[in-house]
């Protein structure tokens, strides 16, 4: 089959939409990574559990926006209980302990999710049903809306930590802990409400997806090794290189799936990962360390 | 002083506590079969393999301090290698089924090992899951090959060495060729940890930098390693695939990797031991809770496993770890 102009221009367009969504995962993860060396396995378990409150809510009460704002508040808080619980008694140990312990939490997690929805996919509904003419396709404005959505809270959360007291407090806990805790900054809750953080952007992306695709209890999987990859490839800890990241991949995978199947492209990005682990191993989109 | 004065009594009085207890839990295994039912004969034989397998990435885990998240392609692809002598070679021959899985594990553990090795710390566990992610997803889809979700599946050969006898594996034969399989990899593998080699990885484990300022080719002895525990996840591998008659996607996904980290974690890393405890552990209580939570036993086992993270790093047999590697 030839590839035409047209189906590259709309496989772009695909490729930024996923990737605005990768993004808005990944930055939580990034996030919750360079400040406090958690590696989060359990991030995809709450992309899933925030698509799950979203459609809960959207049955319940019909509204879209509604449900994008329960579940962001719902996993947020889920997301404090957790750290508070498992993540403080780990500080200070082997960031590889963090592994352990989210891994646990996401069997945990996924296993609930069958036991409470069952394994049927749930749908939600499109909040704009709207399409526009592209090429030969009826394009649906909710696919560009997400991406805009995406954006704009990735942005709010960059002007957050860029200019907001508590924005700054969590930047100040990057850098140095313990100065940051000698500066009066009570470190321990900076992390709980990052991580809350972290956990509430993933359950935002997971009720935006939700209208995408199904959303169903092994949702989880495929998107927190997306978000590895991602995060790994812009650079540990490093917002802006996660988001140009997550473009990168999903423009990459979506180019590959013209020839191979989807299955197949993810392929794609696992040697992104880890062509840029054995040449580049601070991350693609990172100035070079002097 | 004391110190000193405690290390001569402990070398020589540990080895003769520790055969005698190797006896005894040997002994134990080899009339086990003979006087439990069916379906603990079966369940015991399955622990087998997951410990040969956990114990193998102990060998990553423990000594080498190297948290591998990628050994399900090992394991899968001994399944997988297993059943392609299986399947294209008449008539079947279960030493035809050890080698192709050998060598197809050990092929892929050259490749992951040579590019996984470069990278320390989670970036070495990430890259190590990506690897076995890819494996996945060839074997996934490659269906002509693989047989794709449904895997393969084929009979079981017989026991057999040409010229002397044939047997037909039953589930008594069946554990005791297991039985030995891991008993001379457990052995064979604690004789390595206690090498010269095995001393290398142990002081890679404890101090990277200065063990390469001493000299020692780290890089190298990391490879080796990887490649070692690759193989010896194969051979699981394999013994698992004989259990079961079939190969399936499903063996090569991650998860199996992250449950072989959790066998290794409950059971106590650094040990060998603790990673079969740690497998019997864990399928007891997938056994016992799935009673109750049916196919939800993950729930209780995850927040167990998640609370001994937290309360009990040293797994159940970490405070044996000096009197097992006596």
């Amino acid at each position: 089959m030839p590839v035409l102009l047209d189906q590259i221009l709309i496989q772009t367009i695909n490729g930024i939409v996923t990737g605005m969504i990768l993004a808005l995962v990944a930055s939580g993860l990034t996030l919750i990574f360079g400040i406090m060396d958690v590696v989060n396995f359990a991030h995809g378990e709450l992309f899933m559990l925030g698509a799950y409150v979203g459609v809960t809510t959207v049955v319940a009460t019909g509204s879209f926006w509604l449900a994008l704002l329960v579940a962001t508040v719902v996993i947020a808080l889920l997301g404090a209980v957790i750290q508070i619980t498992t993540l403080r008694p780990l500080l200070g140990r082997d960031p590889l302990t963090t592994i352990l312990a989210t891994f646990g939490l996401s069997l945990v997690l996924q296993n609930y999710a069958l036991w409470q929805f069952g394994p049927v996919a749930r749908k939600i509904p499109e909040p704009i049903s709207g399409h526009f003419p592209l090429f030969y396709l009826d394009y649906p404005w909710y696919r560009l809306v997400i991406a805009g959505l995406s954006a704009a809270i990735i942005g709010a959360l960059w002007l957050f930590l860029k200019y907001g007291t508590y924005g700054i407090w969590i930047r100040a806990t990057t850098q140095d802990r313990v100065m940051a805790s000698a500066m009066g900054i009570p470190v321990p809750w900076v992390h709980t409400a990052v991580f809350a953080i972290g956990a509430g952007m993933a359950a935002a992306s997971g009720v935006l997806f939700g209208p995408l695709v199904g959303v169903n209890h092994a949702m989880g999987l495929d998107w927190v090794l997306k978000a590895f990859i991602v995060v790994v490839v812009g650079g540990m800890g490093n917002l802006g290189g996660s988001i140009a990241a997550a473009i990168f991949v999903s423009l990459l995978e979506a180019y590959a799936s013209l020839w191979v199947s989807p299955a197949q492209a993810v392929i794609v990005s696992f040697v992104v990962l880890i062509l840029t682990l054995l040449f580049r191993p601070t991350g693609l989109f990172v100035p070079t360390p002097k | 002083m004391t110190l000193a004065a405690d290390a001569p009594t402990m070398s020589r009085q540990s080895p003769v506590a520790f055969w005698a207890g190797f006896g005894i839990v040997l002994a134990l295994l080899i009339v086990a079969p003979l006087v439990l039912p069916e379906f603990w004969r079966r369940f015991v034989t399955e622990i087998l393999i997951w410990g040969l397998l956990a114990m193998s990435s102990d060998l990553l885990i423990g000594y080498t301090g190297m948290v591998s998240f990628g050994h399900s392609a090992f394991f899968g692809l001994g399944m997988y290698g297993a059943a392609a002598a299986l399947l294209s070679v008449r008539p079947p021959s279960l030493w035809l089924a050890l080698a192709y899985g050998l060598v197809a594990a050990a092929a892929v553990a050259v490749f992951v090992a040579y590019f996984s090795t470069r990278l320390r710390d989670i970036y070495f566990s990430i890259t190590t899951l990506i690897f076995s992610q890819i494996f996945y997803v060839i074997i996934f889809t490659w269906t002509e090959v693989t047989g794709g979700e449904n895997g393969l599946s084929f009979r079981r050969p017989a026991l057999a060495v040409p010229g002397l006898f044939s047997i037909p594996f039953d589930s008594n034969t069946l554990h005791w060729f297991v039985l030995l399989v891991v008993t001379v990899s457990y052995l064979v593998l604690r004789r390595i940890t206690q090498s010269p080699f095995g001393m290398v990885l142990q002081s890679i484990r404890e101090n990277e930098p200065r063990t390469r300022a001493v000299g020692y080719a780290v890089e190298r002895y990391k490879i080796v390693a990887v490649m070692l525990s690759g193989l010896f996840a194969g051979l699981a591998g394999v013994l698992y695939a004989l259990q079961n008659r079939f190969a399936a996607p499903d063996y090569v996904f991650f998860v199996v990797s992250g449950e072989v980290v959790i066998f290794n974690v409950m059971g106590g890393i650094g040990t060998l031991v603790g990673p079969i405890v740690g497998a019997a552990f864990f399928l007891l209580l997938r056994e016992g809770f799935s009673r109750f939570f049916t196919e939800f036993y993950l729930i209780p086992v995850g927040l167990i496993f998640t609370a001994m993270v937290i309360f009990m790093p040293q797994g159940l047999l970490g405070f044996l770890r000096r009197r097992l590697n006596a």
